[in-house]
Protein backbone atom coordinates (compact mmCIF):
# COMPACT_ATOMS: atom_id res chain seq x y z
CA UNK A 1 0.00 0.00 0.00
CA UNK A 2 1.75 3.26 -1.07
CA UNK A 3 1.10 6.00 0.34
CA UNK A 4 2.40 8.29 -2.28
CA UNK A 5 -0.24 7.05 -4.85
CA UNK A 6 -3.22 7.89 -2.94
CA UNK A 7 -2.43 11.05 -2.14
CA UNK A 8 -1.77 11.65 -6.03
CA UNK A 9 -5.60 10.13 -6.50
CA UNK A 10 -6.37 12.58 -3.68
CA UNK A 11 -4.90 15.74 -5.20
CA UNK A 12 -6.41 14.79 -8.65
CA UNK A 13 -9.81 14.98 -6.97
CA UNK A 14 -8.54 18.75 -5.50
CA UNK A 15 -7.67 19.63 -8.02
CA UNK A 16 -11.35 19.63 -9.45
CA UNK A 17 -13.08 20.62 -6.81
CA UNK A 18 -10.88 23.91 -6.51
CA UNK A 19 -12.35 25.03 -9.97
CA UNK A 20 -15.62 22.90 -10.62
CA UNK A 21 -18.65 25.19 -9.41
CA UNK A 22 -20.98 22.50 -9.75
CA UNK A 23 -19.49 20.28 -7.76
CA UNK A 24 -18.87 22.96 -4.96
CA UNK A 25 -22.57 23.61 -5.25
CA UNK A 26 -23.05 19.84 -4.35
CA UNK A 27 -21.34 20.44 -1.55
CA UNK A 28 -23.11 23.67 -0.48
CA UNK A 29 -26.14 23.92 -2.04
CA UNK A 30 -28.35 20.69 -1.81
CA UNK A 31 -27.28 20.46 2.54
CA UNK A 32 -28.26 24.15 2.96
CA UNK A 33 -31.79 23.55 1.39
CA UNK A 34 -31.92 20.72 2.61
CA UNK A 35 -31.49 22.40 6.54
CA UNK A 36 -33.73 25.33 5.56
CA UNK A 37 -36.96 23.24 4.75
CA UNK A 38 -36.12 20.57 7.78
CA UNK A 39 -35.77 23.35 9.99
CA UNK A 40 -38.87 25.03 8.82
CA UNK A 41 -40.63 21.86 9.21
CA UNK A 42 -39.61 21.39 12.80
CA UNK A 43 -40.63 25.00 13.85
CA UNK A 44 -43.89 24.66 12.24
CA UNK A 45 -44.51 21.03 14.48
CA UNK A 46 -43.48 22.73 17.73
CA UNK A 47 -46.04 25.58 17.07
CA UNK A 48 -49.17 23.68 16.06
CA UNK A 49 -48.25 22.07 19.41
CA UNK A 50 -47.46 18.58 18.71
CA UNK A 51 -46.03 16.85 21.36
CA UNK A 52 -43.11 15.60 20.09
CA UNK A 53 -39.99 16.46 22.66
CA UNK A 54 -37.05 18.33 21.39
CA UNK A 55 -38.58 17.91 17.61
CA UNK A 56 -35.25 19.80 16.36
CA UNK A 57 -33.16 17.62 18.18
CA UNK A 58 -34.96 15.00 16.48
CA UNK A 59 -35.11 16.27 13.16
CA UNK A 60 -32.09 18.52 12.66
CA UNK A 61 -30.29 16.11 14.05
CA UNK A 62 -31.24 13.12 11.79
CA UNK A 63 -30.74 14.92 8.51
CA UNK A 64 -27.27 16.26 9.90
CA UNK A 65 -26.36 12.54 10.25
CA UNK A 66 -28.47 11.27 7.27
CA UNK A 67 -26.07 13.66 5.64
CA UNK A 68 -23.11 11.95 7.07
CA UNK A 69 -23.99 8.75 5.39
CA UNK A 70 -25.03 10.25 2.30
CA UNK A 71 -21.73 12.11 1.27
CA UNK A 72 -19.82 9.11 3.01
CA UNK A 73 -21.26 7.04 0.02
CA UNK A 74 -21.27 9.62 -2.36
CA UNK A 75 -17.46 10.59 -1.63
CA UNK A 76 -16.69 6.85 -3.15
CA UNK A 77 -19.50 6.40 -5.98
CA UNK A 78 -19.05 10.12 -7.70
CA UNK A 79 -15.54 9.59 -7.85
CA UNK A 80 -15.80 6.83 -9.67
CA UNK A 81 -17.91 8.29 -12.14
CA UNK A 82 -15.46 11.16 -12.47
CA UNK A 83 -12.90 8.99 -13.63
CA UNK A 84 -15.63 7.27 -15.64
CA UNK A 85 -16.61 10.75 -17.29
CA UNK A 86 -12.83 11.68 -17.96
CA UNK A 87 -12.20 8.08 -19.53
CA UNK A 88 -9.16 8.46 -16.87
CA UNK A 89 -9.72 4.84 -15.58
CA UNK A 90 -6.84 3.02 -18.09
CA UNK A 91 -4.52 5.55 -16.94
CA UNK A 92 -5.58 4.60 -13.38
CA UNK A 93 -4.92 1.12 -13.57
CA UNK A 94 -2.31 0.57 -16.22
CA UNK A 95 -0.25 2.70 -13.52
CA UNK A 96 1.44 1.02 -10.82
CA UNK A 97 -1.85 1.92 -8.48
CA UNK A 98 -3.70 -0.98 -7.02
CA UNK A 99 -7.12 -1.37 -6.55
CA UNK A 100 -6.93 -1.61 -2.04
CA UNK A 101 -5.08 2.26 -2.34
CA UNK A 102 -7.86 2.73 -5.19
CA UNK A 103 -10.61 2.12 -2.74
CA UNK A 104 -8.15 3.84 0.52
CA UNK A 105 -8.46 6.96 -1.91
CA UNK A 106 -12.03 7.16 -2.05
CA UNK A 107 -12.64 6.69 1.19
CA UNK A 108 -10.74 9.35 2.12
CA UNK A 109 -12.45 11.38 0.03
CA UNK A 110 -15.58 10.73 1.25
CA UNK A 111 -13.98 11.78 4.72
CA UNK A 112 -13.04 14.81 3.25
CA UNK A 113 -16.85 15.88 1.74
CA UNK A 114 -18.51 14.45 5.39
CA UNK A 115 -15.98 16.74 7.30
CA UNK A 116 -17.02 19.66 4.82
CA UNK A 117 -20.82 19.18 4.27
CA UNK A 118 -21.18 17.89 7.83
CA UNK A 119 -18.99 21.17 8.91
CA UNK A 120 -21.39 23.39 7.09
CA UNK A 121 -24.77 22.28 7.91
CA UNK A 122 -23.87 22.07 12.29
CA UNK A 123 -22.73 25.79 11.30
CA UNK A 124 -26.12 26.30 9.69
CA UNK A 125 -28.08 24.60 12.21
CA UNK A 126 -26.73 26.39 14.59
CA UNK A 127 -27.31 30.11 13.06
CA UNK A 128 -30.47 29.51 11.96
CA UNK A 129 -31.89 27.29 14.27
CA UNK A 130 -29.50 27.57 17.18
CA UNK A 131 -29.44 23.86 17.13
CA UNK A 132 -26.34 22.71 18.19
CA UNK A 133 -25.86 18.88 17.44
CA UNK A 134 -22.26 18.96 19.73
CA UNK A 135 -24.62 18.97 22.87
CA UNK A 136 -24.89 15.02 22.55
CA UNK A 137 -21.40 15.42 23.76
CA UNK A 138 -19.05 12.02 22.91
CA UNK A 139 -21.52 9.60 22.28
CA UNK A 140 -21.95 11.20 19.04
CA UNK A 141 -18.61 10.44 17.73
CA UNK A 142 -18.82 6.73 17.61
CA UNK A 143 -21.89 7.23 15.60
CA UNK A 144 -20.53 9.25 12.99
CA UNK A 145 -17.57 6.79 12.64
CA UNK A 146 -20.44 4.14 11.84
CA UNK A 147 -22.09 6.24 9.76
CA UNK A 148 -18.77 7.19 7.60
CA UNK A 149 -18.29 3.10 6.97
CA UNK A 150 -21.97 2.81 6.27
CA UNK A 151 -21.63 5.15 3.76
CA UNK A 152 -18.45 3.78 2.36
CA UNK A 153 -20.47 0.55 2.35
CA UNK A 154 -23.04 1.96 -0.26
CA UNK A 155 -20.63 3.78 -1.93
CA UNK A 156 -18.29 0.90 -2.84
CA UNK A 157 -21.92 -1.53 -3.54
CA UNK A 158 -22.96 1.49 -5.86
CA UNK A 159 -19.43 1.52 -7.76
CA UNK A 160 -19.13 -2.18 -7.81
CA UNK A 161 -22.50 -1.95 -9.83
CA UNK A 162 -21.42 1.02 -12.04
CA UNK A 163 -18.43 -0.87 -12.55
CA UNK A 164 -19.85 -3.55 -14.26
CA UNK A 165 -22.96 -2.10 -16.34
CA UNK A 166 -21.43 1.02 -17.21
CA UNK A 167 -22.98 4.21 -17.56
CA UNK A 168 -26.81 2.74 -17.59
CA UNK A 169 -26.39 2.56 -13.55
CA UNK A 170 -24.36 6.00 -13.10
CA UNK A 171 -27.65 7.19 -11.40
CA UNK A 172 -27.12 5.10 -8.55
CA UNK A 173 -24.32 6.99 -7.44
CA UNK A 174 -27.03 9.42 -6.16
CA UNK A 175 -30.57 6.79 -6.05
CA UNK A 176 -28.36 4.34 -4.01
CA UNK A 177 -28.53 5.66 -0.42
CA UNK A 178 -32.54 6.57 -0.50
CA UNK A 179 -32.56 2.54 -1.24
CA UNK A 180 -31.65 2.20 2.24
CA UNK A 181 -33.51 5.20 3.88
CA UNK A 182 -36.84 3.58 4.93
CA UNK A 183 -35.14 0.85 6.93
CA UNK A 184 -32.30 2.88 8.11
CA UNK A 185 -35.37 4.74 10.29
CA UNK A 186 -33.67 8.34 9.79
CA UNK A 187 -36.50 10.17 11.29
CA UNK A 188 -38.97 8.08 12.89
CA UNK A 189 -38.34 4.95 15.46
CA UNK A 190 -37.72 1.58 14.15
CA UNK A 191 -41.00 0.16 15.85
CA UNK A 192 -43.46 2.24 13.07
CA UNK A 193 -42.19 -0.12 10.54
CA UNK A 194 -44.29 -3.53 9.75
CA UNK A 195 -42.76 -5.94 11.67
CA UNK A 196 -41.42 -8.05 8.94
CA UNK A 197 -39.68 -4.56 7.64
CA UNK A 198 -38.20 -4.67 11.50
CA UNK A 199 -36.25 -7.39 11.65
CA UNK A 200 -35.07 -6.44 8.55
CA UNK A 201 -33.95 -2.78 9.66
CA UNK A 202 -32.05 -4.74 12.59
CA UNK A 203 -29.77 -6.27 10.20
CA UNK A 204 -28.98 -2.56 8.71
CA UNK A 205 -26.27 -0.68 10.32
CA UNK A 206 -27.78 2.12 10.13
CA UNK A 207 -30.94 1.86 12.05
CA UNK A 208 -28.80 0.90 15.21
CA UNK A 209 -27.25 4.13 14.48
CA UNK A 210 -30.67 6.22 14.07
CA UNK A 211 -32.27 4.32 17.25
CA UNK A 212 -28.92 5.27 19.03
CA UNK A 213 -29.07 8.88 18.34
CA UNK A 214 -32.73 9.13 19.25
CA UNK A 215 -31.72 7.20 22.64
CA UNK A 216 -28.95 9.70 23.17
CA UNK A 217 -30.78 12.43 23.10
CA UNK A 218 -34.02 11.18 25.21
CA UNK A 219 -32.17 9.90 27.98
CA UNK A 220 -28.35 10.99 27.38
CA UNK A 221 -26.98 8.09 27.71
CA UNK A 222 -24.45 6.41 25.39
CA UNK A 223 -26.88 3.05 24.00
CA UNK A 224 -23.68 0.31 24.02
CA UNK A 225 -26.05 -2.33 22.44
CA UNK A 226 -26.64 -0.46 19.51
CA UNK A 227 -23.50 0.55 18.92
CA UNK A 228 -21.97 -2.74 19.25
CA UNK A 229 -24.47 -3.72 16.82
CA UNK A 230 -23.66 -1.39 14.30
CA UNK A 231 -19.79 -1.72 14.37
CA UNK A 232 -20.16 -5.51 14.12
CA UNK A 233 -23.12 -5.59 11.52
CA UNK A 234 -20.82 -2.57 9.58
CA UNK A 235 -17.14 -4.46 9.89
CA UNK A 236 -19.07 -7.75 8.54
CA UNK A 237 -20.39 -5.93 5.68
CA UNK A 238 -17.41 -3.72 4.52
CA UNK A 239 -15.00 -7.31 4.07
CA UNK A 240 -17.92 -8.32 2.35
CA UNK A 241 -18.24 -5.23 -0.09
CA UNK A 242 -14.22 -5.09 -0.69
CA UNK A 243 -14.42 -8.45 -1.66
CA UNK A 244 -17.33 -8.17 -3.84
CA UNK A 245 -15.50 -4.87 -5.38
CA UNK A 246 -12.18 -7.10 -5.93
CA UNK A 247 -14.59 -9.70 -7.14
CA UNK A 248 -16.50 -7.25 -9.72
CA UNK A 249 -13.42 -5.52 -10.51
CA UNK A 250 -11.69 -9.32 -11.71
CA UNK A 251 -14.93 -10.17 -13.77
CA UNK A 252 -14.75 -6.52 -15.73
CA UNK A 253 -10.63 -7.12 -16.26
CA UNK A 254 -11.81 -10.92 -17.51
CA UNK A 255 -14.23 -9.88 -19.91
CA UNK A 256 -12.40 -6.35 -21.10
CA UNK A 257 -14.79 -3.75 -19.41
CA UNK A 258 -12.57 -2.02 -17.51
CA UNK A 259 -11.28 -0.40 -20.69
CA UNK A 260 -14.52 0.13 -21.72
CA UNK A 261 -16.17 1.78 -18.96
CA UNK A 262 -17.70 5.06 -19.71
CA UNK A 263 -18.19 4.53 -23.61
CA UNK B 1 20.96 0.63 -35.53
CA UNK B 2 18.03 -1.85 -35.30
CA UNK B 3 18.19 -3.64 -32.09
CA UNK B 4 16.91 -6.97 -33.81
CA UNK B 5 19.58 -8.18 -35.08
CA UNK B 6 21.49 -7.72 -32.14
CA UNK B 7 22.03 -10.16 -29.32
CA UNK B 8 20.09 -7.69 -26.48
CA UNK B 9 17.74 -9.55 -24.02
CA UNK B 10 14.24 -9.58 -23.97
CA UNK B 11 12.73 -7.36 -22.12
CA UNK B 12 8.92 -8.06 -23.09
CA UNK B 13 8.31 -12.00 -23.14
CA UNK B 14 4.80 -13.09 -24.55
CA UNK B 15 3.97 -16.67 -24.43
CA UNK B 16 1.16 -17.82 -26.21
CA UNK B 17 -1.21 -15.64 -24.93
CA UNK B 18 -4.58 -15.96 -25.88
CA UNK B 19 -7.74 -13.86 -24.96
CA UNK B 20 -11.68 -15.33 -25.53
CA UNK B 21 -14.14 -13.02 -24.81
CA UNK B 22 -17.87 -15.08 -25.25
CA UNK B 23 -17.51 -17.42 -28.38
CA UNK B 24 -14.82 -14.89 -29.93
CA UNK B 25 -11.05 -15.16 -30.04
CA UNK B 26 -9.51 -11.62 -30.00
CA UNK B 27 -6.12 -13.01 -29.66
CA UNK B 28 -5.35 -16.81 -30.60
CA UNK B 29 -1.98 -17.99 -28.92
CA UNK B 30 0.46 -15.34 -30.15
CA UNK B 31 4.26 -15.28 -29.01
CA UNK B 32 6.74 -12.63 -29.64
CA UNK B 33 9.45 -10.63 -27.74
CA UNK B 34 10.71 -7.30 -27.44
CA UNK B 35 14.21 -6.75 -26.99
CA UNK B 36 16.04 -3.54 -24.77
CA UNK B 37 16.18 -0.96 -27.37
CA UNK B 38 13.83 -2.21 -30.18
CA UNK B 39 11.11 -0.85 -31.45
CA UNK B 40 8.15 -3.30 -32.40
CA UNK B 41 5.82 -2.80 -34.60
CA UNK B 42 2.20 -4.37 -34.89
CA UNK B 43 0.49 -4.21 -37.68
CA UNK B 44 -3.22 -5.35 -38.69
CA UNK B 45 -6.99 -4.22 -39.93
CA UNK B 46 -9.41 -3.12 -37.58
CA UNK B 47 -10.02 -5.99 -35.45
CA UNK B 48 -6.84 -8.10 -35.46
CA UNK B 49 -6.25 -8.25 -31.47
CA UNK B 50 -3.68 -4.91 -31.55
CA UNK B 51 -5.18 -2.96 -28.87
CA UNK B 52 -6.71 -6.13 -26.95
CA UNK B 53 -2.91 -7.66 -27.04
CA UNK B 54 -1.90 -4.10 -25.59
CA UNK B 55 -4.02 -3.70 -22.89
CA UNK B 56 -3.18 -7.41 -21.54
CA UNK B 57 0.15 -5.93 -21.71
CA UNK B 58 -1.05 -3.06 -19.23
CA UNK B 59 -2.81 -5.57 -17.15
CA UNK B 60 -6.31 -4.18 -17.79
CA UNK B 61 -7.34 -7.25 -19.66
CA UNK B 62 -6.73 -11.09 -18.25
CA UNK B 63 -5.35 -13.05 -20.93
CA UNK B 64 -8.00 -16.25 -21.43
CA UNK B 65 -4.39 -18.52 -21.75
CA UNK B 66 -0.72 -17.83 -21.92
CA UNK B 67 2.02 -15.70 -19.97
CA UNK B 68 3.24 -11.79 -20.02
CA UNK B 69 6.65 -11.33 -18.47
CA UNK B 70 8.56 -7.99 -18.61
CA UNK B 71 12.19 -7.78 -16.93
CA UNK B 72 11.94 -11.39 -16.24
CA UNK B 73 8.98 -10.96 -13.95
CA UNK B 74 5.32 -12.27 -14.33
CA UNK B 75 2.96 -9.68 -15.09
CA UNK B 76 -0.02 -12.02 -13.23
CA UNK B 77 2.27 -11.62 -9.97
CA UNK B 78 4.76 -8.90 -10.37
CA UNK B 79 2.23 -5.68 -11.59
CA UNK B 80 3.42 -2.80 -9.43
CA UNK B 81 7.28 -4.15 -10.15
CA UNK B 82 6.34 -3.99 -14.01
CA UNK B 83 4.27 -1.09 -14.00
CA UNK B 84 6.30 0.83 -12.61
CA UNK B 85 8.80 0.91 -15.38
CA UNK B 86 5.94 0.24 -17.72
CA UNK B 87 3.77 3.16 -19.84
CA UNK B 88 1.56 3.71 -22.35
CA UNK B 89 0.15 6.68 -24.73
CA UNK B 90 -2.68 6.47 -27.39
CA UNK B 91 -4.22 8.96 -29.33
CA UNK B 92 -7.36 7.20 -27.78
CA UNK B 93 -6.87 8.02 -24.63
CA UNK B 94 -7.99 11.03 -22.64
CA UNK B 95 -7.22 12.51 -19.40
CA UNK B 96 -8.95 14.84 -16.91
CA UNK B 97 -10.70 17.29 -18.72
CA UNK B 98 -11.09 19.99 -15.96
CA UNK B 99 -7.49 19.37 -14.73
CA UNK B 100 -4.78 22.19 -16.52
CA UNK B 101 -1.74 20.40 -18.07
CA UNK B 102 0.19 20.62 -15.89
CA UNK B 103 -1.77 19.28 -13.06
CA UNK B 104 -2.54 16.10 -14.86
CA UNK B 105 1.46 15.36 -15.58
CA UNK B 106 1.54 16.19 -11.44
CA UNK B 107 -1.09 13.51 -10.97
CA UNK B 108 0.23 11.21 -12.96
CA UNK B 109 4.03 12.43 -11.63
CA UNK B 110 2.66 11.39 -8.11
CA UNK B 111 1.31 8.01 -9.10
CA UNK B 112 4.36 7.02 -10.33
CA UNK B 113 6.30 8.25 -7.20
CA UNK B 114 8.45 10.14 -9.01
CA UNK B 115 11.14 12.47 -7.84
CA UNK B 116 11.65 15.78 -8.30
CA UNK B 117 8.34 16.00 -9.97
CA UNK B 118 8.25 20.20 -10.79
CA UNK B 119 12.09 19.54 -12.53
CA UNK B 120 10.36 16.77 -14.83
CA UNK B 121 7.97 18.26 -16.21
CA UNK B 122 9.66 21.23 -17.04
CA UNK B 123 11.59 18.69 -18.75
CA UNK B 124 8.95 17.21 -20.67
CA UNK B 125 6.93 20.43 -21.28
CA UNK B 126 10.68 21.75 -22.89
CA UNK B 127 11.13 18.69 -24.95
CA UNK B 128 7.51 18.39 -26.54
CA UNK B 129 7.20 22.14 -26.96
CA UNK B 130 4.35 22.37 -24.35
CA UNK B 131 5.21 25.56 -23.00
CA UNK B 132 2.32 27.67 -23.96
CA UNK B 133 -0.62 24.81 -23.12
CA UNK B 134 0.62 23.60 -19.49
CA UNK B 135 -1.55 25.83 -17.75
CA UNK B 136 -4.30 25.48 -20.06
CA UNK B 137 -7.38 23.12 -19.05
CA UNK B 138 -7.11 20.14 -21.14
CA UNK B 139 -10.49 19.94 -22.37
CA UNK B 140 -9.19 23.32 -24.50
CA UNK B 141 -6.55 21.25 -26.26
CA UNK B 142 -6.95 20.24 -29.69
CA UNK B 143 -6.17 16.60 -30.83
CA UNK B 144 -2.29 17.54 -31.29
CA UNK B 145 -1.92 19.02 -28.10
CA UNK B 146 -4.17 15.95 -26.58
CA UNK B 147 -1.50 13.38 -28.15
CA UNK B 148 1.81 15.71 -26.31
CA UNK B 149 -0.31 15.54 -23.93
CA UNK B 150 -0.60 11.83 -23.30
CA UNK B 151 2.74 11.58 -24.77
CA UNK B 152 4.17 13.45 -22.37
CA UNK B 153 2.69 11.70 -19.61
CA UNK B 154 4.26 7.94 -20.24
CA UNK B 155 7.50 9.31 -21.05
CA UNK B 156 7.60 11.33 -17.93
CA UNK B 157 7.93 8.55 -16.34
CA UNK B 158 11.03 7.55 -17.92
CA UNK B 159 9.45 4.07 -18.40
CA UNK B 160 11.85 0.84 -20.28
CA UNK B 161 9.45 0.18 -21.92
CA UNK B 162 6.38 2.02 -23.79
CA UNK B 163 3.13 1.08 -25.70
CA UNK B 164 1.86 3.46 -28.14
CA UNK B 165 -1.18 2.51 -30.13
CA UNK B 166 -1.76 4.67 -32.96
CA UNK B 167 0.13 7.58 -31.26
CA UNK B 168 -0.25 9.33 -34.54
CA UNK B 169 -3.79 8.91 -35.86
CA UNK B 170 -5.74 12.06 -37.19
CA UNK B 171 -2.47 14.35 -36.49
CA UNK B 172 -1.64 16.79 -39.00
CA UNK B 173 1.73 15.81 -40.70
CA UNK B 174 3.38 18.34 -38.62
CA UNK B 175 2.92 17.28 -35.37
CA UNK B 176 3.12 13.22 -37.04
CA UNK B 177 6.93 14.24 -37.48
CA UNK B 178 7.74 16.23 -34.47
CA UNK B 179 6.35 12.85 -32.37
CA UNK B 180 8.05 10.17 -34.74
CA UNK B 181 11.54 12.42 -34.56
CA UNK B 182 11.21 12.96 -30.80
CA UNK B 183 10.50 8.84 -29.99
CA UNK B 184 13.01 8.07 -32.60
CA UNK B 185 15.35 10.24 -30.75
CA UNK B 186 14.37 9.64 -27.23
CA UNK B 187 14.25 5.84 -28.01
CA UNK B 188 17.98 5.68 -29.41
CA UNK B 189 19.62 8.32 -25.92
CA UNK B 190 17.04 5.87 -23.23
CA UNK B 191 17.52 2.22 -24.85
CA UNK B 192 14.01 2.47 -24.54
CA UNK B 193 11.73 -0.97 -25.62
CA UNK B 194 8.55 0.46 -27.58
CA UNK B 195 5.52 -1.54 -29.19
CA UNK B 196 4.23 0.72 -31.86
CA UNK B 197 0.48 0.34 -33.70
CA UNK B 198 0.02 2.47 -36.46
CA UNK B 199 -2.07 2.00 -39.65
CA UNK B 200 0.38 4.90 -41.27
CA UNK B 201 2.46 1.91 -43.36
CA UNK B 202 5.03 4.02 -43.96
CA UNK B 203 4.80 5.27 -40.91
CA UNK B 204 5.51 2.16 -39.53
CA UNK B 205 8.34 0.90 -42.05
CA UNK B 206 10.29 4.65 -40.93
CA UNK B 207 10.00 3.60 -36.78
CA UNK B 208 10.42 0.09 -36.78
CA UNK B 209 12.34 -2.40 -36.44
CA UNK B 210 11.11 -5.50 -36.37
CA UNK B 211 7.37 -5.96 -37.43
CA UNK B 212 4.64 -8.65 -36.44
CA UNK B 213 1.37 -8.70 -38.61
CA UNK B 214 -1.90 -9.44 -36.67
CA UNK B 215 -4.60 -10.98 -38.43
CA UNK B 216 -7.98 -12.11 -36.88
CA UNK B 217 -5.75 -12.50 -34.00
CA UNK B 218 -2.88 -14.82 -35.13
CA UNK B 219 0.57 -13.68 -36.11
CA UNK B 220 0.58 -14.49 -40.07
CA UNK B 221 3.93 -12.50 -40.40
CA UNK B 222 6.97 -11.05 -38.46
CA UNK B 223 10.30 -9.77 -39.59
CA UNK B 224 11.90 -6.80 -40.78
CA UNK B 225 9.52 -4.14 -43.14
CA UNK B 226 12.04 -5.69 -46.19
CA UNK B 227 12.12 -9.49 -45.42
CA UNK B 228 8.07 -9.16 -45.25
CA UNK B 229 7.61 -7.06 -48.26
CA UNK B 230 10.09 -9.34 -50.04
CA UNK B 231 8.31 -12.49 -48.67
CA UNK B 232 5.22 -11.85 -49.87
CA UNK B 233 6.35 -10.26 -52.90
CA UNK B 234 5.29 -7.00 -52.69
CA UNK B 235 6.44 -3.24 -53.67
CA UNK B 236 5.84 -2.12 -49.86
CA UNK B 237 4.36 -2.49 -46.67
CA UNK B 238 0.90 -1.19 -47.74
CA UNK B 239 0.85 -3.54 -50.53
CA UNK B 240 1.52 -6.09 -48.32
CA UNK B 241 -1.43 -4.95 -45.93
CA UNK B 242 -3.85 -4.51 -48.50
CA UNK B 243 -3.24 -8.24 -49.40
CA UNK B 244 -3.34 -9.44 -45.93
CA UNK B 245 -6.25 -7.38 -44.97
CA UNK B 246 -8.32 -8.41 -48.29
CA UNK B 247 -7.33 -12.48 -47.19
CA UNK B 248 -9.32 -11.75 -43.74
CA UNK B 249 -12.14 -9.82 -45.02
CA UNK B 250 -12.65 -11.68 -47.98
CA UNK B 251 -12.80 -10.57 -52.07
Amino acid sequence: MSLGRILALLSRHMYLYKRSFARLLEIFYWPFLDLVVWGFITIYLEKVGMSLHGAVSFFLGALILWDVLFRAQQGIAVSFLEEMWARNLMNLFASPLTVGEYLVATMTMSVLKVIAVGGLMMLFAWVFYSYDILQMGFSLLPFVLNLVISGWIIGVLTTSIIMRFGQQAEVLAWGMVFLFQPISCVFYPIEVLPPMLQSIAWMVPPAHIFEGMRAVLTTGDLPVMHLLWATGLNFGFLVIIVAWFYHTFNICKDRGMLVRVGE
Amino acid sequence: MPASGSKAFPVVEVRNLTKRFQGFTAVDNISFDIKKGEILGLLGPNGAGKTTTIHMLLGLITPTVGSIHMFGLDLATHRETILQQVNFSSTYISMPFSLTVEENLKVIARLYELKHIQQRIDDIVKKLEMEDIRHRLTRKLSSGQMSRLTLAKAIMTEPKVLFLDEPTASLDPDIVNKIKSFLKEYQRSEGLSILYTSHNMREMEEMSDRIIFLQRGKIVAEGTAPEIIQRYGQRDLEEVFLKLAREQNGP
